[in-house]
């Protein structure tokens, strides 16, 4: 373990691949500076967010719509499918096993549903208070926000689905291995936004 | 909309009248008439442009040809098929530019355009002049030379790069077809709010604006993404970093640029979209909207783009210095230093294009001086080309031209930059044709110039014959003194107090040099015309003007060393480099074209047809967005992630050249060269440069 050289940033595949490790060189960098071309794009909504969070026009504020007991169960939820995909990245390098590598992620894309339900709930019960985005500038700039992160979880589901789709047809070759590793980056990417989002907006706002 | 709707307007919001004759037919006025026949005409010009399109490849029965083509996934086909994008769109934006001349010559007597179509004049000529002319063009130049600068078979990811393409054609169909269907915007190429929200601007026109710049917009993140990623990972053995040709640096920084310019503007785009289409209020007037953050976010993007522009044309004025000087670019260090600050500081001074819009004076001063800092390292770059041509046995060719033309042009045009940087002298000037002609100063002699350059200087490598020496003097000299007639009287008006973008005016001193301008527009015309008939009289006259065997201008990095036209792998073998200038190394030490001892397998990506499905998706996507079409909004959504989804089941991606055809392939062009005779720079433009160059040492002339 402690001879292992890092091929790019993050959990590398490691000796145990040789060829596919070479080969997800280059892509694994490139995600990474997708990555970060999709963090500004967050970063610019946060700036939105932030100077629009005053702009409630007479309408209701934070502290009448949000619900910091959903959004903390929200956040474990989150949390905890990090973890089970750290997991199943796990299974991915160490055990080379598609069957235990499944259920991991099946084990998250529950767990990102369960997240995506209790958010809908949210919206749901903020509409119903009146919160809409056409509200005002401050839901606006509310909406733009954790929906966004809402839809690339969404997006990042649906991509696990296909994963498992690919790993069922052509079990773990350097494609799957390759997509595996995008995605994980991309899950704990989503979970490190969302952490900025329940500081940001929730605690912030609720404080 | 519900089902009932979608039934009902099937079409959405697309009527007869949607059509450019439909008011001058119903409403028969002169203005009518007059609007609605040019209008019509333009029209005309895009519908009979692909119907004859359509029917030439039908009849030279083409189609497989044009398919292979739009599919391929090299780089070289992608860069070509970028830049015929962006010489289609230069042409409109010419003839727009042309007309927007015209009517302010006679703008006294209020001229002949509606100022509605006035409007839609200025705001497409911007939009297509920086999004579907100028990011097309260099973004094909890098995609073409850049990966062979750097000793590679193609960029990172291939697919990508034909993705990205995809995205910038459907944006660039959607401004063509605003020509036939309904109306452009007409609130500019930056389109503020709230003038450009749905209550002030009904129609489809920001619409247009919108998806047209998120599709282009989409595109430069990917191929910012992919460049960056080739530059850092696909270099051939031996090429540090500080062994890059210039070109490639600029091609590097531009690259960085796009990744952290573009995303401020798709979400600008976003949310002025969701303030149009589902009441949004990010910067309407009412319920705390706040239109300052619009202008914060696009100048986010809208100043680094700028610089995105002008990297890579720096980089090939480098190029040419050197080339065409025979020697090894003075201040390599210094240039690339200066590159890089330029980078940096392009994201510190966004502010001020909008210095009069209300911040305090300490902000303004602050942003001021960061816009004046820049002068500093352009300014090493101007001296570092001078430099080079210095005691340089410099050969007037057409890029030649164009860079003495930049240079001395270009310094007046950061001059007046360096005067707008300061507030005190902004508010003054400040949305008056001073403006107009500072930034067309920069933006033509830097950006155009250098990629016009470039493209006579990489022509013959792409095409494997040169271009048209004579014409191509004519348009260099038709654009350098076009330009200066087009804009130098701009700056007198402006100082006289003429507002930008005024279809008329009422102060009779003004139209002298409006007259003067408009001249300046015709000789530009001209400059075009010159240009596309070069290329007309070049195909014409190829075969006396091949060049085969590569390097038809004694070049000095790796894209020389290869055939004209490159064979789609690059390189029979990946050149190993121990230095800057590997080519000219090569020549000197005899070993440029040696025979390898083995030839290898070759590995390809195949053809893929994920570029032209994301364009049309993307291109009917959008169009459905614009005319509220749901239907087809749906419908082409699902088919974009759905081809998504089922090239990530796709296994079977590359193809096996094999050694034998490799050899044979390379064996062909050494034997070309063996037969060649060497010419010397002072007969390189004639017919006996048949692409194998004397080698001139490198330095100074005795």
């Amino acid at each position: 373990m402690s001879q292992e050289t890092f091929k790019y940033p993050g959990l590398n595949l490691g000796a145990g691949h040789s060829k596919d490790d070479d080969a997800v060189q280059t892509t694994m960098f490139g995600f990474w500076v997708f990555l970060m071309s999709d963090a500004i794009l967050f970063g610019m909504v946060f700036a939105t967010y932030v100077t629009s969070v005053h702009a409630t026009a007479g309408g209701p504020g934070p502290k009448d719509l949000y619900d910091i007991n959903s959004v903390f169960i929200e956040t474990l939820l989150l949390l905890a499918s990090s973890f089970t995909f750290g997991m199943a990245s796990l299974a991915l390098k160490y055990k080379h096993s598609a069957p235990r590598l499944v259920t991991w992620l099946i084990v998250t894309l529950l767990l990102g549903a369960a997240f995506l339900g209790f958010e809908t709930h949210d919206f749901l019960t903020m509409f119903a208070k009146g919160g809409s985005p056409e509200r005002s500038g401050f839901l606006s700039a509310f909406f733009d926000l954790v929906p966004l992160h809402g839809l690339h979880v969404t997006g990042a589901s649906i991509w696990l689905v296909c994963m498992i789709g690919q790993i069922a047809r052509y079990g773990l070759d350097t494609r799957t291995k390759l997509g595996i590793m995008r995605l994980a980056l991309f899950w704990h990417f989503l979970d490190i936004v969302w952490i900025a989002i329940f500081t940001v907006v929730y605690l912030a706002g609720l404080t | 909309m519900s089902a009932d709707d979608i039934f009902q307007h099937p079409l959405g919001r697309l009527q007869w009248s949607s059509l450019p004759f439909w008011n001058m037919v119903h409403h028969p006025t002169t203005e009518n008439l007059i609007n609605g026949s040019i209008g019509g005409f333009a029209a005309s010009l895009v519908v009979i442009g692909a119907v004859v399109t359509f029917a030439l490849i039908t009849r030279y029965r083409k189609w497989r040809v044009l398919w292979e083509w739009v599919t391929s996934v090299d780089h070289k086909k992608i860069g070509i098929m970028y830049i015929v994008i962006a010489f289609v769109m230069m042409a409109r934006a010419v003839i727009e530019a042309w007309l927007m001349r015209l009517q302010q010559a006679d703008g006294l007597h209020g001229g002949f355009l509606s100022p509605d179509h006035f409007a839609q004049l200025f705001s497409t000529h911007g939009t297509i002049m920086i999004f579907f002319m100028a990011m097309p063009f260099l973004i094909g130049i890098i995609n073409y030379v850049m990966p062979q600068q750097i000793g590679a078979r193609d960029v990172s990811f291939p697919v990508l790069n034909s993705i990205s393409l995809g995205l910038t054609a459907a944006g660039a169909a959607l401004v063509m077809v605003s020509l036939v269907l309904g109306k452009f915007s007409t609130g500019g190429w930056f389109g503020y709010p709230p003038y450009t929200e749905a209550n002030f601007s009904t129609g489809v026109g920001p619409d247009y604006w919108i998806w047209a710049l998120m599709l282009s917009g989409l595109g430069s993140t990917f191929t910012g993404i992919n460049f960056a990623v080739t530059v850092y990972k696909e270099r051939c053995p031996g090429m540090k970093l500080m062994h890059m040709p210039l070109f490639t640096w600029t091609a590097l920084v531009t690259s960085i640029m796009m990744i952290f310019a573009m995303p401020p503007l798709t979400v600008a785009m976003a949310q002025l979209a969701l303030d149009r289409y589902l009441g949004f209020h990010f910067f309407t007037n009412a319920l705390g909207g706040n239109m300052m953050n619009f202008a914060n976010l696009f100048w986010l993007f809208g100043h680094p783009e700028v610089y995105i522009l002008i990297m890579p044309s720096f980089g090939i004025y480098s190029e040419v210095a050197s080339t065409f000087s025979g020697k090894a670019l003075f201040g390599y260090r210094s240039l690339v230093m200066a590159t890089m600050a330029i980078a940096i500081l392009s994201f510190t001074v966004w502010l001020h294009h909008y210095f009069t819009m209300g911040q305090s004076a300490n902000i303004n001063a602050v942003f001021g001086i960061a816009s004046m800092l820049i002068g500093i390292p352009t300014g090493v770059k101007i001296y570092d080309w001078m430099l080079t041509m210095f005691r340089g046995r410099v050969r007037f060719t057409v890029p030649m031209v164009y860079l003495i033309g930049f240079i001395l042009l270009f310094v007046l045009g950061g001059m007046t930059g360096i005067l707008l940087a300061n507030p005190s002298i902004d508010y003054q000037v400040h949305n008056t044709v001073f403006l107009v002609a500072h930034f067309h100063n920069v933006i033509i002699p830097g950006v155009l110039f250098g990629l016009i350059a470039g493209y006579h200087l990489w022509f013959p490598k792409a095409f494997g014959f040169r271009l048209n020496e004579r014409w191509g003097m004519i348009s260099a000299l038709c654009w350098i003194f076009g330009f200066m007639l087009a804009f130098f009287p701009l700056y007198v008006l402006g100082l006289m107090g003429l507002p930008r973008r005024s279809v008329a005016y009422a102060q009779p001193a003004y139209v002298p040099l409006e007259i003067v301008a408009f001249v300046g527009a015709v000789v530009l015309v001209v400059a075009l015309l010159a240009l596309l008939w070069q290329l007309c009289t070049s195909i014409r006259d190829r075969d006396e003007n091949r060049v085969f065997a590569g390097d038809p201008w004694d070049g000095r990095s790796l894209e020389w060393a290869n055939a004209a036209p490159a064979p789609e792998y690059n390189f029979a073998v990946i050149p190993v480099v121990k230095g800057r200038d590997a080519f000219s190394t090569a020549k000197e030490e005899g070993t440029a074209f040696n025979r390898p001892a083995a030839y290898t397998d070759i590995e390809l990506p195949k053809n893929s047809a994920m570029g032209p499905i994301i364009a049309a998706t993307g291109f009917l996507l959008a169009f459905g967005l614009v005319w509220h079409i749901w239907w087809l909004v749906i419908v082409s959504f699902v088919a974009a992630i759905a081809s998504m989804i089922i090239r990530g089941f796709a296994r079977d991606t590359t193809r096996i050249i094999s050694a034998d055809e490799v050899r044979k392939e390379h064996q062909h062009w050494l034997d070309a060269v063996a037969r060649a005779t060497a010419v010397s720079r002072a007969v390189e433009t004639g017919s006996a440069n048949t692409g194998l160059a004397q080698h001139e040492a490198n330095g100074a002339s005795p």
